[in-house]
Parts: C-alpha cells; structure tokens; sequence
C-alpha cells in the first residue's frame, strides 16, 4: 500500500515534466515572433526591429530546443506566465483573479453530480429491466447524446429567456455594487455565495445561487449521466454475486440487502468514475462558461482563444493539465484506501 | 457475428439507432439533389440575405443575392430558406444537409486514425513489454493529463482556424483510450499456449500480433469506436462553437449553433422569437450522435459475455 502510493508519488514529477515539455513543443509550434507576442504589452514595440530583437535575446527565444525548454520551464517557475491581451494584464494575475468564480461553480456541481448519478443508478439496477430501469437508461443515452452547448442553450432559452428565473452571469448589479465598492464588505475566500453568508448578507447569497443554477445543471448534466450508467452496471454486478444469494436466501429482507450488503461493495469502482467525472467536469467550464457569461478561467480562455491570445491559451492549458494530475493521482490513491483488494496488491 | 447483426436488429434501441444512421447517410449521400449547391464550393453555405437578424423558416432569397446569381450566370434551382437563415443571412437547411458530410468525415477520419494509432502503440506495448512498455505508456499518461475539449482547443488554436487543423487537433488527443483497452487485452492473452506455440514455430512477432493477438481484442475496440464517433462529432462541433473550428460560413453544425449563441434569448418582449436558430441544429446533432450511442450501447451489452441470455 505504501509502496503503491510511493510509487505514484515518484511518477507525479515526471509526468508534470512531460506535460510541460508537450506544451513548449506546441508553443514552439509558433514562429519567433508569435512567441515574442505573448510577452509584450504593447504592440507598438514590435514595430520597431532593434527592440524585437532586444525582447528576442531578454527571453531566449532564439535559442536552441532544449535550451529554450529550459529557459521556459525557469520562467514559469517564477509565474511569468506572459502577458495578457485579452485580460490586459499578466496571465498569472488574470489566472488567481477568475480562479474563485470557476472553483466555485465546479465546487456546487459536484453535489448533484454524486447525488443524483447514483441514487438514480441503484435504483435502475433494483428494477433491472422494466419500465423505470429502462426510462432512465433512455434518459441518460439521450442526456449523454446531448451536447454541452446546446443544452446550456436551452437551459438560457427556457429559464431566461422564456421564464427570466436565472439571470447569466455572476452577480445582478445590485449585488455587484456592494462588492466592489461597499466599505463593509470583506472578501475572505472569494466564493461568493459564502463570503455573502460570511457577512451575514443574505439577499445576495441568493443572487449569487440564482445565477449558479444553470451553469450548475449544465455543467454536471453529462456527468450524472455517465455515474449513473457505471453506478447501474456496477449494482447489477454486485447484485449477481453469491454472498448476495447467501444473504437473501438466509432471509434478509430484500431493503438490507440492496443498501447494506450490494450498494457498498458496488460503489468502489463508481468511486473512481466519480472523482474522474469531477475532474473532467474542468473541460466543461469553458463551454458553460462561455454560455452563460460567468466571468471564470473557462470564459476567459475561450475569448484568449478566438483571439489567439496564445500567452493565456497555453497558461490555461498547464494550470488544467497540473490540476487533473493531481485529481487523478487523489482518485488513485483515495481508491486504494477504499479497496481492499487494490490494497494488498 | 451473425447472432451480433441479429441481436442488433431485434433491439429496439439499436434498431432506432440504425434507422436513424440510415437517413443520415442517404442525407449525405444524396446532399447535392438535397439542396443544390449555388456555387463551385459546396461547403460553403449560400446567403438568403446581408440581414444580421435571423429570418424565419421560409424566408426567400433577397432580390439583391439573387440579381448577383443572375449577373453570375448561375441558375438558382433552390431559393427558400426553409429552416430560415442564421445570422448573417446563411441558410440554416442548406448547412445542415452538408453539414451532415462534415459530420461524417469528421467523425470517421478521427475515429480510424486514432484506433490505428491505438492499435500501433498498444500492442506495441503489449507484446513487447520492458522499457518500451514503460516509455509508451508515461506519454499515454501525459497525452491523458489534458482535459479532452481544452487540449483539442488550444492546438486548434495554435495550428490556426479550418476543419483538417480540428481534425488532426482531435487525432492527437483521442487515440489514448485504444492504446490502453489494445495493451490490456493483449497483455492478457500473450501468454496463453496457443501464442507460446506460434512463437515456438517461428511465426514473426508482427504476424502473432495482428493474427492471434489482435482479433480478440477487435470487440471491445469496436464498441469504444462505435461510442466515440459520437463524442468526436460533439467536440468539433464544440470548437465551432467556440469560434476556434471551421471557419466561418462553412457547413458545419457546431457553427449553426455558434450562429445562433447571441439571438437564443430574443428580443426584448419577443422571448423565443429566434428558435429556429438552435433547434433545427440541436435536433441534427443531437439525433446523430445518439443514433452512433444507441448502437454502440447495445453493442457493448451484446459483446459483455456476462450479460449474455439477458437481453
């Protein structure tokens, strides 16, 4: 057990290096001067062929690969990151400042997603087969079928269009004022819904959850859909098993056997798709993001990306990419504490 | 493989699945019959106005694009947007039917080629083992460190906007799952007598590999590739969406979705007035890629051994 975690503990730098080193070699996909872009605030400098060649020898860009890689690696050590376009400012900073408003959403996406994917997941398997078991199987084929931006779409259609219950983005204005601009008002985490109920201001936690439904339902959709399929065949499994048998045979009452004895044995794998449906849950955000105008890391990229703000793009890609190493590797190793079995291995 | 062709066609989900595949190809297929391309590239989808408003279903072409047709020389035996246009004029049915092209190539291309690439490197790594089986699958490790759609979009972003630039973007990303399920299966299966025999009389490593070691593995691949023409038609289409795919005025679903981002809500007063934009699209897509899920789930149902008798 120990050895095991060891072991991943060993390999997580090394693949932290091989996601950097993918990543220079697609930013040096770029030419010399598309390089040189992502670190200049303004253009006017660019112009001028003696101050481009002064910005080329401050950061290396003319050198060799494997110089260059290290050069890179060195100054993103330091968090420089480039500059901005699209925020305007260093990308470091545009990063720490939109962290909160995507942690927040994919923080209260969560909890639907465990919910809601195995409660419905236990129950299709009881009814393995009839009616209820097959509705929900439809339903979630369909829900999986259905892509992000055009159910997001919907959702904007039906509940704000039509109905006008959830508003895009963060914050009304109302709220708005009172956070930037209200003496009283301390941001401790930067969450929004819990700095409001930290300052005991109530009117704006609730505007606050009102515009975070929708992304919610968004975001998590997909994610229930693909639980509730493991959940389901994991539960039919485990429901085959002989202690089962044993069990109901020695007269367990069939409510006992279904959430005592099969549902805990049958929810060790859906642990590890549900803590990878979490981390997958981080791609979602810049479609959800981008529909419902919430001003998070995802937003942000996808405008940096149409206009080939290269700086904020490749930045975005690295936060992503270190932030699923270190999921997938709390998945891993949370999964062998549960498991017995991967234990003693 | 015939009980499997049987099983198919005796599912109702799977029948519906295939039904609806059938209609997409003749779709495809019969497009230039469908809607009469207008000009010399077919892919580019014919405007029915310079309006930026969406114009209802019905909406026929301005008298302005139709004098330049005129002045062209070009007859136009198609004339009515019967989905109505996207902003900007363009003809949502025209771009759904040849979008249903782009759907199939896209979805296609990236499925073979990534499965051909997850059979190289899979078995590769399977069979041989040692350091190789080490080195390739830490890279498989790196390449599945990125979420899916945010690797696709940065290198689309950085190879620049055009269909075969998503395209290889979606190869580079989506071979990993193969390479992993090929590895798995031939792991298991390398050792049994029947590989030990062939090895004895001196069949060539690659002949074991592609004769007795990857036929066993062809279902379940089968199944994953089934499932996931679905998901590579969604991610393109995504790109579109987010304005780092096919380029603009291209017969592309994800774009008519794009098209219709900033027109959903309505004008004010007249909630749902532009519905057209997002549901013809909506209904394409969505009716595509679960006709791929409905087959490939039921495949993966019939092929589990486990649940066999039970369907």
């Amino acid at each position: 057990m120990l050895s095991y975690i060891i072991r991943r503990l060993l390999l997580l730098p090394i693949i932290l290096l091989g996601v950097t080193f993918l990543i220079f070699c697609l930013f040096s996909l770029l030419s010399p001067m598309e390089r040189l872009a992502t670190y200049v605030h303004d253009p006017a400098t660019l112009k001028n062929p003696q101050s481009v060649q002064r910005l080329i020898d401050k950061y290396h860009l003319d050198d060799p690969f494997p110089l260059g890689y290290i050069n890179w690696i060195k100054r993103i050590i330091h968090f420089d990151l480039g500059w901005s376009q699209t925020a305007n400012q260093p990308v470091w900073e545009a990063i720490t400042q939109r962290f909160p408003a995507t942690l927040e959403l994919v923080l209260y996406s969560i909890i639907p997603v465990v919910l809601v994917g195995i409660w419905l997941g236990v129950i299709s398997a009881v009814h393995h087969n009839d009616m209820l078991d097959q509705t929900i199987r439809v339903t979630a084929i369909v829900g999986w079928s259905l892509p992000t931006f055009i159910f997001g779409l919907l959702i904007l259609f039906i509940f704000y269009g039509i109905l006008e219950w959830f508003p895009p983005g963060r914050l009304s204005t109302w709220a708005q004022n009172i956070l930037y601009t209200s003496p009283d008002f301390r941001s401790y985490t930067h969450l929004i819904t819990i700095d409001a109920l930290l300052n005991g201001n109530i009117p704006m936690f609730l505007d606050a959850l009102r515009h975070l439904i929708a992304p919610i339902l968004t975001l998590s959709y997909i994610s229930w859909a693909e639980l509730l399929r493991i959940t389901r065949s994991s539960m039919l499994d485990t429901l085959r098993k002989d202690y089962i048998r044993t069990a109901r045979a020695k007269g367990v009452d069939e409510h006992t056997v279904i959430h005592l004895h099969a549902r805990k044995n049958a929810l060790i794998p859906v642990v590890t798709v549900a803590g990878m449906q979490i981390i997958g849950m981080l791609g979602g955000v810049v479609i959800t993001e981008t529909i419902f105008n919430y001003p998070g890391l995802g937003f942000w990229v996808a405008s940096s990306a149409q206009q080939l703000d290269y700086s904020s793009v490749i930045s975005f890609a690295l936060l992503f990419a270190t932030l699923m190493v270190l999921g997938n590797l709390i998945v891993d190793i949370s999964y062998a504490l549960i498991d017995p079995r991967v234990r003693l291995e | 493989m015939n009980r499997t062709l049987k099983k198919l066609f005796s599912n109702t989900a799977s029948l519906i699945g295939i039904i609806l595949l059938f209609i997409f190809v003749i779709i495809a297929l019969f497009a230039p019959l469908i809607a009469p391309p207008l000009t010399d590239d077919s892919y580019q989808i014919p405007r029915m106005s310079w309006e930026v408003n969406p114009q209802p279903p019905g909406f026929p072409m301005s008298e302005d694009i139709r004098a330049i047709y005129d002045y062209m020389g070009v007859e136009v035996r198609y004339d009515k947007a019967i989905f109505g246009t996207a902003e900007g004029g363009y003809d949502i049915f025209y771009g759904l039917i040849w979008g249903t092209r782009t759907a199939f190539r896209v979805g296609l291309i990236t499925v073979i080629i990534s499965v051909l690439i997850g059979i190289l490197v899979g078995s590769f790594s399977g069979y041989f083992g040692g350091w190789l089986d080490e080195i390739l699958m830490r890279i498989t490790d790196i390449f599945l460190s990125f979420p899916f759609l945010v690797a696709a979009m940065v290198l689309t972003t950085i190879l620049g906007r055009g269909l075969d630039k998503v395209m290889i973007a979606l190869i580079a990303f989506g071979w990993m799952g193969y390479a992993r399920l090929i590895r798995g299966s031939i792991l298991a299966t390398k050792e049994e007598t029947y590989v030990t025999a062939a090895k004895a009389l001196g069949v060539k490593d690659v002949k074991i590999i592609g004769k007795h070691l990857l036929p066993n593995t062809i279902f379940p691949v089968m199944v994953q590739a089934t499932m996931n023409i679905g998901s590579m038609v969604i991610t393109a289409a995504a790109l579109s969406f987010l304005g780092v795919g096919a380029p603009v005025g291209y017969a592309d679903w994800g774009q008519m979705v794009s098209f219709a981002r900033n027109w959903i809500i309505g004008a004010p007063g007249h909630a749902g007035q532009y519905w057209y934009t997002v549901f013809y699209p909506g209904i394409f897509i969505v009716l595509f890629v679960l006709a791929w899920n409905l087959v490939g789930d039921t495949l993966r149902d019939i092929l589990d051994p486990r649940l066999r008798g039970e369907l």
